[in-house]
């Protein structure tokens, strides 16, 4: 009512909450005290003797796993199977989100809880199930797949597969609440401006969730690279052929050529490690826009 | 949806169909074999004690995490993701290399029951806290003080208004931990040594019956595992549900 | 007895949110602190309240000194502008809350939330969740709540900041009509002068860190210290280096009136009963000036006038500065 006759004042910035710091009482020093040293015990500790044990020796370790042969392949492997798997997942991924968040359909409750069960599941029943369908012998598949030349397990798609399975959920979780907060206003703003559906999917929703799809991708590249146990199942471990970089530190451990396993290992953990510093680093910038 | 009925649903179903296929009584008979039981009886208890464990320490870190300040809590942050993102086999090597024959130490559980707790305990360090924290971030520090004006002091303020305000987080952290460790498998290979009776989990198990070629037996071992991970599942989703009523 | 703040200065780092505040704040009156945003009211109503602490000063709560007490020591009912309503607790066990710390006996409990329900008017809502409320009703909790442990003092933190206009007035008038039945000292944090004028029995004026003015509603009003008061508190408009009332300004066709300035009607804009003219004046660009529609019949833009300020109105000398928080 009276904003047209006072003079105007120039806007303000939103108020700043301004609180005290709250004091804190010796059971916050303890609190802090036992939780790092929990931390370092259990996780930092650990870690940082791989990468002693690898380094004890120079870079010989590393230099020597470079030069056999056969790990190269393993790492090969490893890089190709996972850029598959994380690929695969990608495209299903952003997919399925749409889908869970877009639409009503029957049934979409039972996909949504679904679609969270590869993170749960034993990677050990992972494999088994990929073999009970896609095995050479007595699959349910795999007969018919072999007889038309494809060979899924102890071959690369069975790795694929099995690696795609467990990652699977990682892309869809972080889409999918980023895609409920964005909400549909904007997209029905581009189509009202005339863009049809794949313009609108390209232009408005697509930037949106690019963030999101990122840091999933990392993650389940992270996951990817390590995965274990349901590759063990369904490779076959053939040596030079079928086994990935996983696979050889358990083989170089059990062989007792501890310098290559340790080697190995610190390679897997450096990329993991580079992905979890790479979501840390950029997560929080992204949110503060 | 067709991939991921190929990659997921069908596969799934197949090992429930093979452990069906030789009957209740088969099945029965697999699960409840001395060995196996025994591996079943470990996985689960381990599983439960260390999932005890997290629902105690996993809202601690969390706490100190979101309200605690002090040089190096970035590098903490960092170090509940390690378990997440390390491949298993690589996880099992780690704490091997600190308490496995040559520990810096001096304490080995390297082929102990002990190990399987030791790394259940590593893998599923990020749960409870991961789940916890946001909740924790978004909590306002007006319901604390409007508590503390009503006469709460800091432990009440804890036990009646923050405590309650977690648990739906700390359960959900808590159902995946347990699935987690129920599930669980890379760690142990190195770590564990895979004793019958002793120290060999589900997982394990299930795999040396594959490599021995016994499909029917592993399909029976697995679906129990299977049905825990279903009921975990079933058990977030009402969770979350819940939470979403409440706010 | 009452509530004493004496010497009172607070800092953020190098933000002054607070300096040397002294305030008398009597015993079973609606006393309002007013100010813009980030003037320092919240943080002084928060330092009484015992949830932060002051640099300096003390702060004395019916009698008793307070400065070093925890907030829960202190027997005061805060009410936050964003509810803080345990969201866990049925609407009952919210109210109870106070009462359940305090021990008393069940049977009391139950009968004084019933009681604070009633008074409320939230009865039929005993046993809801807080999301299940409005936000109207979900403040009317919190009050209930605060009032429930009989504090000796009621702190209201801009209870009504995050309700709509129209629920907002309702609650105005409803919390006074409450004050009236109940009688608890109270203050209440607002920055809109509306509000404050309306429900407080007196205002103490904040702005930058310091009390600017401390008096009545018709007081402040009346006879305000200085412009900021002044144009806080209502419209304003400046002419001839004056700050003066819109419709405090008499404006006829001719120069008769002595010391009056002629001008050009800018702009007129129709409100129901009430006209409001924009003048452009020699020293002035831009002078507002409210009527009735009756004064304004035969008047239009292009017109030429005469503006004066009308005898005995309220002027304050406007300073150099055009943000009056500046002034001070």
């Amino acid at each position: 009512m009276t904003d047209l006759l006072t003079r105007e004042q120039p806007p303000k910035a939103a108020p700043v909450r301004r609180r005290s710091r709250p004091r804190k009482g010796p059971v916050a020093y303890l609190l802090r005290l036992f939780v790092t040293a929990y931390l370092v015990l259990l996780v930092a500790w650990p870690v940082s003797l791989v990468a002693i044990r690898t380094f004890e020796d120079g870079f010989s370790g590393i230099q020597g796993i470079l030069e056999d042969p056969d790990t190269v392949t393993a790492l090969k492997l490893t890089v190709t199977v996972a850029i598959s798997a994380v690929v695969v997942n990608t495209l299903f991924g952003v997919g399925i989100s749409l889908l869970l968040v877009r639409s009503e359909f029957p049934g979409k409750r039972a996909l949504s809880a679904l679609v969270d069960l590869p993170l749960s599941v034993s990677p050990i029943v992972v494999g088994l199930a990929l073999v009970l369908v896609y095995g050479g012998r007595n699959g349910w598949f795999g007969p018919t797949l072999e007889g038309a030349g494809l060979q899924v397990v102890f071959a690369t798609p069975g790795i694929v597969m099995a690696t795609a399975f467990v990652a699977l959920p990682l892309v869809i979780r972080e889409v999918v609440p980023v895609l409920e907060e964005i909400g549909t206003d904007q997209e029905v703003a581009a189509q009202t401006l005339g863009a049809n559906g794949w313009q609108t999917f390209w232009r408005v929703t697509l930037p949106a969730i690019k963030w999101a799809i990122v840091y999933g991708v990392v993650l389940s590249l992270a996951r990817s690279l390590g995965e274990f146990g349901a590759v063990k199942v369904v490779s076959g471990n053939v040596l030079g052929q079928t086994r990935t970089a996983t696979l050889v530190v358990e083989e170089k451990y059990l062989n007792f050529d501890q310098q290559g396993a340790y080697a190995t290992a610190f390679l897997l953990a450096m990329v993991s490690v580079a992905c979890i510093v790479i979501v840390s680093v950029i997560r929080p910038k992204n949110e503060r826009s | 949806m067709l991939w991921f009925s190929l990659l997921v649903l069908i596969p799934l179903c197949a090992v429930v169909v093979t452990a069906a296929e030789g009957g209740w009584d088969t099945f029965w008979t697999t699960i409840t074999n001395g060995q196996t039981a025994a591996a079943i009886r470990l996985t689960v208890t381990a599983a439960a004690v260390v999932t005890v464990v997290n629902v105690v320490v996993g809202p601690m870190i969390a706490w100190v995490l979101v309200r605690d300040r002090f040089w190096g809590k970035g590098a903490l942050e960092l170090l509940i993701d390690i378990p997440f993102a390390l491949p298993t086999i690589v996880a099992g090597l780690v704490l091997l290399s600190l308490y496995g024959h040559d520990s810096p130490l001096g304490i080995d559980v390297a082929n102990m029951p002990s190990s399987v707790y030791l790394a259940y305990l590593f893998v599923t360090l990020p749960f409870v806290v991961r789940m916890v924290q946001p909740v924790l971030e978004q909590l306002e520090l007006d319901v604390e003080e409007a508590a503390a004006s009503l006469g709460a002091s800091r432990f009440t303020t804890f036990r009646r208004i923050i405590l309650p305000s977690l648990t739906p987080a700390i359960a959900a952290g808590a159902a995946l931990s347990f699935a987690r460790g129920v599930s669980e498998y890379g760690s142990l290979v190195l770590l564990s040594g895979n004793l019958p009776f002793k120290t060999e989990v589900t997982s394990v198990r299930i795999l040396s019956s594959v490599e021995n070629n016994n499909l029917a037996g592993a399909a029976a071992v697995a679906t129990v595992l299977l049905v825990i991970s279903l009921l975990v599942i079933v058990l977030l989703d009402v969770l979350q549900r819940r939470v979403a009523v409440r706010d | 007895m009452s509530i004493e703040v004496k010497g009172v200065n607070k800092n953020f780092g190098d933000f002054v949110a607070l300096e040397d505040i002294d305030l008398h704040i009597p015993t079973g009156r609606l006393t309002a602190l007013l100010g813009p945003s980030g003037g320092g009211k919240s943080t002084l109503l928060r330092i009484i309240a015992g949830l932060e602490t002051a640099d300096t000063g003390t702060v004395t709560i019916e009698g008793v000194e307070a400065t070093h007490l925890p907030a829960r020591k202190r027997n005061v009912g805060f009410v936050f502008q964003h509810y803080a309503a345990f969201k866990h607790m049925t609407v009952a066990k919210n109210v109870a809350f106070g009462l359940e710390i305090r021990k008393r006996p069940k049977a009391e409990v139950r009968k004084r939330v019933e009681e604070l329900l009633e008074l409320v008017h939230l009865s039929q809502f005993a046993h809801r969740l807080p999301s299940q409320l409005s936000g109207g009703q979900r403040q009317r909790m919190a009050l209930a709540r605060a009032l429930a442990v009989e504090p000796n003092v009621l702190l209201l933190d801009e209870p009504f900041g995050a309700l709509d206009a129209k629920v907002r007035k309702e609650l105005r008038d409803w919390l006074r009509r409450l004050h009236d039945e109940v009688h608890v000292t109270t203050v209440l944090v607002t920055h809109d002068q509306e509000e404050a004028l309306e429900v407080a029995d007196q205002i103490v004026v904040i702005n930058d860190g310091r009390v600017e003015q401390i008096g009545t509603p018709d007081e402040l009003y009346d006879r305000p210290a200085n412009d900021f008061v002044m144009s806080f508190l209502g419209p304003v408009t400046t002419l001839g280096g004056q700050l003066v009332r819109p419709h405090d300004i008499d404006l006829s066709d001719d120069d008769k009136v002595a010391g009056s300035v002629p001008g050009v009607i800018t702009r007129m804009v129709r409100i129901g009963f009430e006209v409001r003219l924009h003048v452009r004046t020699d020293t002035d660009p831009d002078v507002h000036v409210t009527m009735t529609r009756t004064h304004a019949r035969g008047l239009e833009t292009g017109a030429k006038v005469w503006l004066v300020p009308t005898k005995g109105a309220l002027t304050v000398p406007a300073l150099d500065s055009p943000e009056p928080a500046a002034a001070g």
